[in-house]
């Protein structure tokens, strides 16, 4: 029983993996995998001696970020040296920037019940990743790998401007889009090329001062942060209700078991001793080179739905679904480019591909299939030398295989057959075997008439046209 | 003849010219070192199978006429903060004592493009930190002009090796006054170039806004030479700067008629010996009367440089020597134990304690708190002490000062007073905190004939100013005879 009613207040921490080909301070590839410690050089394992240098890629994805987001860009940046002993960070400090920022107070709007809410972006800042540790409790050792140590991080940090989990939802859902869009991440949670820490904290309601928060960690799916957010939100009500407190603290999410758990700390407080790190000079951003980046900028998700609504006449909610992945879009302007109509190709994308993607558990950046084999597909269908349950079925097959759809419907003799005198032998033939159907449909009883339509499609193995069956059909009764 | 009494120019003449051979120079290395060392202890490592498989090697590439520069041939001492692909480099800790580097400094690729051989690496006082090269874990250098005193630090070693004839020049590194300060106890010349004229991808930072790599040698020619060879822009270093200008020896004239130097009178207070001092003027009389207009004037901020320096080195050299915890390379304690606990011994038992007193100090002044106290206002400080060097600069082509207060102390007299030492360091530091460039040249021997130096300072990038005031200083000095070491 809740004696008052609380709201909840997120803000996030969000760490994106950017999508450059070298690390943020040496040449070294960012590619996932690899055998431990072969994408490493004297930089990104911290030897006595080496230098980082910035890549310049890092800058300019950040400043593509900050503009899409209203962002304040400071022209003058900073690296600085946050200090802290971990062997998965090779230097014993990470790369960040702590004082100087290159974005700040920007805001990105999302959909909520009330309507259209403004997020704030407190800053955003670029940063190395470090390295992974690999435990061996059975013969008690751990193993480093450095190949991500030096991969380029931004983290995105955001005024604690969110109410409750489907917000958080929308945010994470407009950054993503947003970096997809940009090209300067893939945002995959699963694979950790996007992390989020919420800071959350309850209040009653009416009240205007904060809640104490807790940062949550380990959240490695939307659906894990809906309910973290959910189960933390209890727990600190729960603590409030019985006249505790809550302490400010670090969890860890368990998402099989549904609880958060206080992460230990050695040391009571961090002093990371924050410094501009001496071998890093200030990164100038010109007007000229700020300019350049902002002309460079890609179509975005709102401009692009809209000019689906407007030169391919696609009704809002197609363009909107299509457009929310760009992905998608990028496939469905291929496809139409080599003379898809707009509308079917949307449809094949929206409710045959959406359908498989959601039923095989994929992204959109998976699907395999080539526009090419879309656009013929479409035509193979338009000109009616398959029918509908046929092209489904080569669809699924391309979906699966990218197989070529009129290699596929000639080798496999799919093609419709449009003889008359072929399909009225067989249209005879199953009159003659159902005579007693025939009767009740000329008793009136017209429901039967599909049944005899399906009879002629099992003997065509589904190779007709049903409007001819049909037509057949009537006349020959 | 005894080739290792040669400038380093001059050997490498005589390699050039077929009468010896690269080899022959090695060997007399080899042989000098083996003869001195057991008093000196300059070098950390010798490298002699190495230095004589390249010898043969650079020899041949002589031979085919690859090889023509101006130092190609000659042996070099390096100092044992620089990496040495393959060649352990060790900073003089014990929790580097066996760090082999898998690659070569950006200066040591140089040297080797050039076709010098290193014969070794020097010793230094740990982590570069110190003025007497008595902190090395590898034990004290002794100064080859008396070896009941001191060489001077951090590169002690190197200019004891140049000094004892070991090797004709070496290399050291400059955090605070590490070049100039043991090139004038030790009687060598010695110059920091101005911050970012040689890479320091591959010195192992102990400041790494103050650190540059710089030469040392028996004159001006050979440091210049030996510039030469290690000045370059590197792409690896990001503090690195590209110059128009390479060529250092087209600076060695004899000419300092018209040049405007400023003397800056706090430099000249009650600190100084009065023997040391007394040797400055000779220069500075010896110069006027060479048609170099000399005046005395006020730079101001010498009270603040030592306390701005050791609270900017210090805190980051806490930063930069967080890697050594015994996970990666170097020395781990032999306790087993979780990581935290093993970090604490390894960097207990690995680092020693001036060094650890400075990792303690730039903690403090980094911790939260105390940033704006301490690092803020020190970092606010280096500002000013440039400004007023700015100001000076409009004024004058170079500046003319002491490198030390004092000679060479013995051995064991300084560790006690850390404060002391640390103001020993008060002529040196302010060159490093604006980025110019500085050098040493001997300019006499003192009542317990040790030697004296005197210091010249240019502008950023003035290098060649203050190679041809050097060089005019010297070819005085070897014909009136006054200051000669």
């Amino acid at each position: 029983m809740m004696a008052r009613e609380y709201e909840t207040v997120i803000g996030l921490e969000v760490h994106v993996e950017l999508a450059t080909k070298s690390k943020i301070f040496c040449g070294c590839s960012t590619e996932f995998g690899g055998a431990p410690n072969t994408h490493t050089c004297p930089v990104c394992t911290g030897m006595p001696g080496s230098l980082p240098v910035l890549n310049k890629q890092v800058v300019e994805y950040a400043m593509a970020m900050g503009f899409s987001t209203h962002c304040q860009i400071n022209q003058n940046c900073k690296f600085d040296r946050k200090n802290y002993f971990y062997p998965d960070n090779p230097q014993n400090y990470q790369i960040s920037q702590f004082y100087l920022p290159i974005c700040y107070d920007g805001w990105i709007e999302i959909e909520t019940k009330e309507g259209r809410k403004k997020i704030r972006i407190h800053e955003m800042h670029m940063e190395e990743d470090s390295g992974k540790l690999l435990h061996n409790e059975w013969e008690d050792f751990s193993l480093v790998d450095y190949n991500r140590s030096g991969v380029p991080l931004m983290e995105i940090v955001s005024e604690p401007d969110m109410r409750s989990s489907e917000e958080v939802i929308n945010y994470l859902d407009r950054l993503r889009m947003l970096a997809q869009y940009l090209g300067v991440s893939d945002c995959k949670l699963q694979e950790g090329s996007m992390r989020v820490d919420v800071n959350l904290s309850v209040r009653e309601k009416k009240r205007k001062i904060f809640g104490t928060r807790t940062e949550m960690k380990n959240l490695n799916s939307f659906k894990a942060i809906a309910r973290a957010i959910a189960g933390e939100r209890e727990r600190q009500i729960d603590l409030l209700e019985r006249g505790r407190q809550v302490v400010q603290e670090t969890r860890r999410w368990d998402d099989m078991k549904e609880y958060s758990y206080a992460m230990r700390f050695k040391e009571d407080t961090k002093d990371y001793r924050y410094f501009p790190d001496p071998d890093l000079p200030s990164v100038m951003i010109s007007d000229e080179w700020m300019e350049s980046i902002r002309a460079s900028l890609p179509e975005l998700q709102p401009e692009k739905q809209a000019r689906y609504e407007r030169d391919f006449r696609l009704p809002t909610y197609d363009a909107a679904i299509i457009t929310a992945s760009k992905h998608l879009a990028d496939l469905f302007e291929q496809t139409v480019a080599l003379g898809g109509n707009p509308k079917k190709v949307s449809n094949w994308l929206m409710v045959e591909t959406l359908r498989l993607l959601k039923k095989h558990g994929e992204e959109p950046e998976q699907i395999r299939f080539s526009p090419e084999h879309l656009a013929k597909l479409i035509t193979v269908a338009e000109q009616g030398s398959v029918n509908n349950r046929i092209a489904k079925e080569v669809f699924e097959k391309m979906y699966e295989e990218d197989v070529d759809p009129e290699v596929y419907v000639k080798e496999h003799e799919l093609t419709s057959v449009h003889d008359a005198s072929v399909l009225k032998e067989v249209v005879k033939q199953v009159l003659e075997n159902n005579f007693k159907v025939v009767e009740e449909y000329r008793n009136g009883k017209a429901k039967v008439f599909c049944f005899l339509v399906g009879q002629v499609m099992k003997e065509m193995q589904g190779k007709a046209n049903p409007t001819m069956v049909g037509e057949l059909l009537r006349k020959m009764i | 003849m005894d080739l290792m009494t040669l400038t380093a120019v001059q050997l490498s003449s005589k390699i050039k010219a077929g009468e010896i051979k690269v080899m022959d120079a090695v060997d007399a290395a080899l042989a000098v070192i083996k003869e001195r060392e057991k008093e000196i202890n300059a070098f950390i490592t010798v490298d002699e199978t190495g230095a004589m498989h390249r010898a043969r090697e650079v020899q041949r590439l002589i031979d085919i006429g690859e090889l023509s520069s101006p130092l190609v041939g000659v042996p070099i001492a390096v100092k044992d903060n620089i990496c040495t692909k393959g060649l352990k480099t060790t900073c003089a800790s014990k929790i580097l004592y066996d760090f082999v580097p898998t690659y070569n400094a950006e200066a040591v690729a140089n040297l080797e493009k050039a076709g010098m051989i290193i014969i070794g690496k020097t010793n230094m006082d740990e982590f570069a930190m110190g003025n007497t090269t008595e902190t090395s874990y590898f034990g004290v250098t002794r100064n080859p002009r008396n070896v009941g005193h001191v060489p001077g630090g951090s590169s002690g070693g190197s200019c004891a090796a140049v000094a004892a004839n070991e090797v004709p020049c070496a290399l050291g590194s400059d955090t605070g006054g590490s070049i100039r300060q043991p090139s004038s106890f030790c009687g060598v010349t010695g110059m920091k170039p101005t911050y970012g004229t040689v890479s320091r991808y591959g010195l192992i930072a102990y400041a790494s806004s103050l650190d540059q790599i710089g030469p040392v040698g028996k004159d001006v020619t050979d440091c210049a030479a030996l510039l030469q060879v290690i000045a370059s822009y590197d792409s690896k270093d990001s503090t690195s700067v590209r110059l128009k200008d390479y060529d250092f020896m087209s600076a060695l004239k004899n000419n300092c008629a018209g040049m405007k130097i400023g003397i800056p009178c706090e430099y000249f207070g009650e600190r100084l010996n009065p023997e040391v001092k007394e040797k400055i003027w000779v220069v500075v009389e010896l110069l006027r009367e060479n048609g170099a207009k000399v005046e005395e004037f006020d730079l101001g901020m010498l009270e603040y440089v030592i306390p701005a320096y050791y609270v900017i080195a210090s805190a980051e050299a806490s930063s930069n020597l967080q890697r050594f915890d015994g996970v990666k390379y170097g020395y781990r304690t032999k306790d087993d134990m979780g990581v935290h606990d093993m970090y604490k011994s390894s960097r207990s038992e690995g680092f020693g304690s001036e060094v650890k007193r400075r990792i303690m100090l730039g903690s403090f002044v980094l911790s939260s708190g105390y940033y704006d106290a301490y690092y803020l206002k020190a970092l606010r400080t280096k500002a000013l002490i440039k400004k007023a060097f700015d100001i000076a600069f409009a004024k004058y082509d170079l500046i003319l000062s002491p490198v030390a207060a004092t000679t060479a102390p013995k051995l064991g007299e300084s560790l006690s007073d850390p404060l002391q030492m640390y103001l020993g360091d008060i002529y040196t530091v302010s060159v490093n905190l604006s980025g110019l460039p500085g050098i040493t040249i001997p300019c006499g021997i003192d009542s317990a004939k040790l030697p004296v130096g005197i210091q010249m300072i240019g502008n950023c990038f003035s290098e060649k100013t203050l190679l041809q005031a050097a060089y005019t200083y010297e070819c005085i000095r070897n014909v009136e005879g006054k200051g000669r070491t």
